[in-house]
């Protein structure tokens, strides 16, 4: 689902309405986003940085798990060659259920889920649920996991493997590790699934950079921060892509 | 039982940056555990530097005013700093400092937890930086002076219901990103495994003191153990030394204000099972899985989810849970205070709530053992205002 050179943005979906996130998404797909990550919403987001935090808290009080998925419905049937990835905490999972959680996103056009306090030892389940229905799945390494874990991850991960660039947060950073390209290398040795970077890239320069050793480069934070500025969010999101999409057009 | 695991409960649900450490972590502490110099270390300064062990008193007064079992009282209230939360940041800081770390971080609700991390910490020499709600610096002032004196940084929280639960989120937050160097110091039962597991193992010397206690005193085993149960370090910590005797154990929730959303931290009465802050267990959440805020007069129970040994301690029936509400709480700190001398923490006071209604349903010849779990100095402002 993720081929070279793929440029990822991640919007929490209902930050403000889902009318709104529906508007954003679409302005993404027609500039050069190539997959969307829909962040959904949860009260208590421990892997997240202040921005996306207070955009998942503010939405998390009028959208549910079953409302994003139903706006994935209606994305896909609007723009059917973009990937849709869920990206979500996992309590909302849970109180579903993994089956009627998988079968849902089968039927609303999700492509793929991450679950991100969900690590492959806990997920038997998930991805029984996952395999049966037909989506992928994706985890998260990062630079704290460890040899054997890295194999296991990337055995788990049927869509991509989402690498985390650096130990913390999500959020925007100055400048990305200097060892990040090596990590990666590291990952390739013990997959041949495609590897998509996130966490803390906001520039044009840093996705550039990141694109030349990763499939896919995730931006999220930089694009929560612009459409909580409010005004016109959609015309500043297309300029983003533009911008930081650029690695795709040398 | 897979280790990390109490029946279905429990786990190890967290972002894959913190899995590395958790392992690392768990691996450390089976090595600290089985340690000869290391248990001789962490029971040399229980003894010399928190007080221990700390007394059972018979509390005759207050037994009399209840017209039915004898009640015994074991005082965690007498430790320095004054809770039982020095047990756990005790053993988790000698077990830093073992493993090479320079900082720790702690999550405070009440801030006798994060009283107990700064004084550990200024004993080793160690960075400390303590993350509480605004709205319990606000309700625990006393505290948070207390740490900033013991040379920790408080850091205020303001996301969600700027309680507990979100101090801990920052606290996860802050290990995340500096997890090299840091070492977080977590305060009850709660969160990923090894925690829950770490946290009983160093609280269990509570009723280890009590169950030779009560013998010594008695003759025999006490009918029925009572404490107040947020995360539930105390209550697991006392009941863990008699789980296999023939003595009912009750755990004691906040019932708030009643038991509306929102209104309570009871969640054996309003949750269900959920998965938050790393463990799975019961948690008070609405229908989509949304955390709900939570209430009680005290912060130290003021929480939405409780440790995942107290819901498979309930799902086999071995202990049961109820609930004091904070006018309950509040009338048996009045209680405690006027007929034996102890101001109990707000916390605590749950407990001598369910005390002062389960006691007369018993005869004399029965014998109740309250957990005290911690002194109320730091409730003067609550409880003038109410």
């Amino acid at each position: 689902m993720l081929t070279r050179g793929a440029f990822i943005p991640f919007v929490v979906a209902g930050d403000p309405s889902l009318a709104d996130t529906e508007r954003f998404v679409d302005a993404l797909a027609e500039e050069d986003a190539d997959v969307v990550e829909l962040g959904v919403p949860f009260s208590d987001a421990i892997a997240d940085g202040p921005v996306i935090q207070a955009a998942s808290e503010r939405a998390a009080t009028h959208v549910t798990l079953t409302d994003v998925l139903a706006l994935a419905a209606r994305i896909k049937s609007r723009h059917p060659r973009l990937g849709l990835v869920l990206f979500t905490y996992l309590n909302p999972v849970f109180r579903l259920g993994f089956r009627r959680f998988a079968a849902a996103a089968r039927a609303h056009g999700v492509d793929a889920a991450l679950v991100v306090d969900l690590p492959p030892e806990e997920a038997d389940e998930h991805r029984e649920a996952m395999a049966e229905a037909g989506v992928k799945t994706v985890f998260l390494a990062s630079p704290t996991t460890s040899p054997a874990r890295l194999r296991r991850i990337a055995e788990a991960s049927t869509g991509f493997v989402y690498y985390v660039s650096r130990a913390g947060v999500t959020g925007e950073r100055a400048a990305l590790s200097s060892t990040l390209a090596a990590e990666v290398a590291r990952l390739r040795e013990v997959t041949d699934k495609p590897i998509a970077v996130g966490f803390g890239i906001s520039t044009p320069e840093q996705a550039a950079e990141v694109a030349r050793f990763a499939d896919g480069v995730v931006v999220g934070s930089a694009f929560v921060r612009a459409i909580a500025e409010g005004g016109d969010a959609v015309g500043r999101i297309r300029e983003m892509v533009r911008s930081l999409a650029g690695f795709k057009r040398p | 039982m897979i280790p990390g695991r109490f029946g279905p409960f429990g786990g190890r649900y967290a972002p894959e940056t913190l899995v590395g450490p958790l392992e690392e972590l768990e691996a450390a502490w089976t090595e600290a555990r089985a340690d000869v110099a290391f248990a001789r270390e962490l029971d040399h300064l229980l003894r010399t530097y928190v007080g221990r062990e700390t007394p059972l008193t018979r509390a005759d007064r207050l037994t009399a005013h209840c017209g039915g079992a004898r009640i015994y009282l074991k005082r965690e209230d007498l430790t320095h700093t004054g809770a039982h939360k020095i047990n756990n940041a005790l053993g988790q800081a000698l077990l830093a400092r073992r493993m090479g770390k320079r900082r720790v971080v702690a999550e405070t609700g009440a801030g006798q937890h994060g009283v107990a991390t700064a004084t550990v910490a200024a004993l080793f020499g160690l960075e400390c930086v303590v993350y509480m709600g605004r709205v319990d610096m606000e309700r625990q002032a006393p505290n948070v002076h207390r740490m900033g004196l013991l040379g920790a940084r408080v850091v205020p929280v303001d996301a969600g219901t700027r309680t507990l639960k979100d101090a801990v989120s920052e606290a996860m937050r802050d290990w995340v990103t500096n997890v090299t160097d840091t070492f977080y110091v977590l305060g009850s039962a709660l969160g990923p495994h090894p925690y829950p597991t770490m946290v009983r193992d160093l609280q269990a010397v509570i009723g280890r003191e009590a169950r030779a206690q009560i013998l010594e005193a008695e003759g025999r085993l006490p009918d029925e153990l009572v404490a107040c149960v947020g995360g539930g370090s105390n209550a697991i910590g006392l009941f863990h030394a008699f789980l296999d005797d023939d003595v009912a154990l009750t755990g004691v929730e906040a019932g708030g204000r009643g038991l509306a959303p929102g209104e309570h931290a009871a969640r054996f009465a309003g949750g269900s099972p959920g998965v938050l802050q790393g463990t799975h267990t019961y948690v008070l959440q609405d229908d989509a899985g949304q955390i709900q805020a939570t209430h009680s007069v005290s912060a130290g129970l003021d929480y939405a989810a409780v440790g995942p040994e107290h819901a498979w301690l309930r799902a086999q029936g071995r202990a049961t849970y109820v609930h004091a509400t904070d006018d309950e709480a509040l009338a048996a700190f009045h209680a405690l205070a006027r007929l034996e001398g102890i101001l109990p923490a707000l916390e605590s006071a749950h407990a001598i709530a369910y005390a002062l209604r389960r006691a007369p349903e018993l005869g004399p010849e029965r014998v109740l053992l309250v957990n005290l779990s911690g002194r109320g100095d730091k409730d003067l402002a609550t409880v003038r205002a109410c």
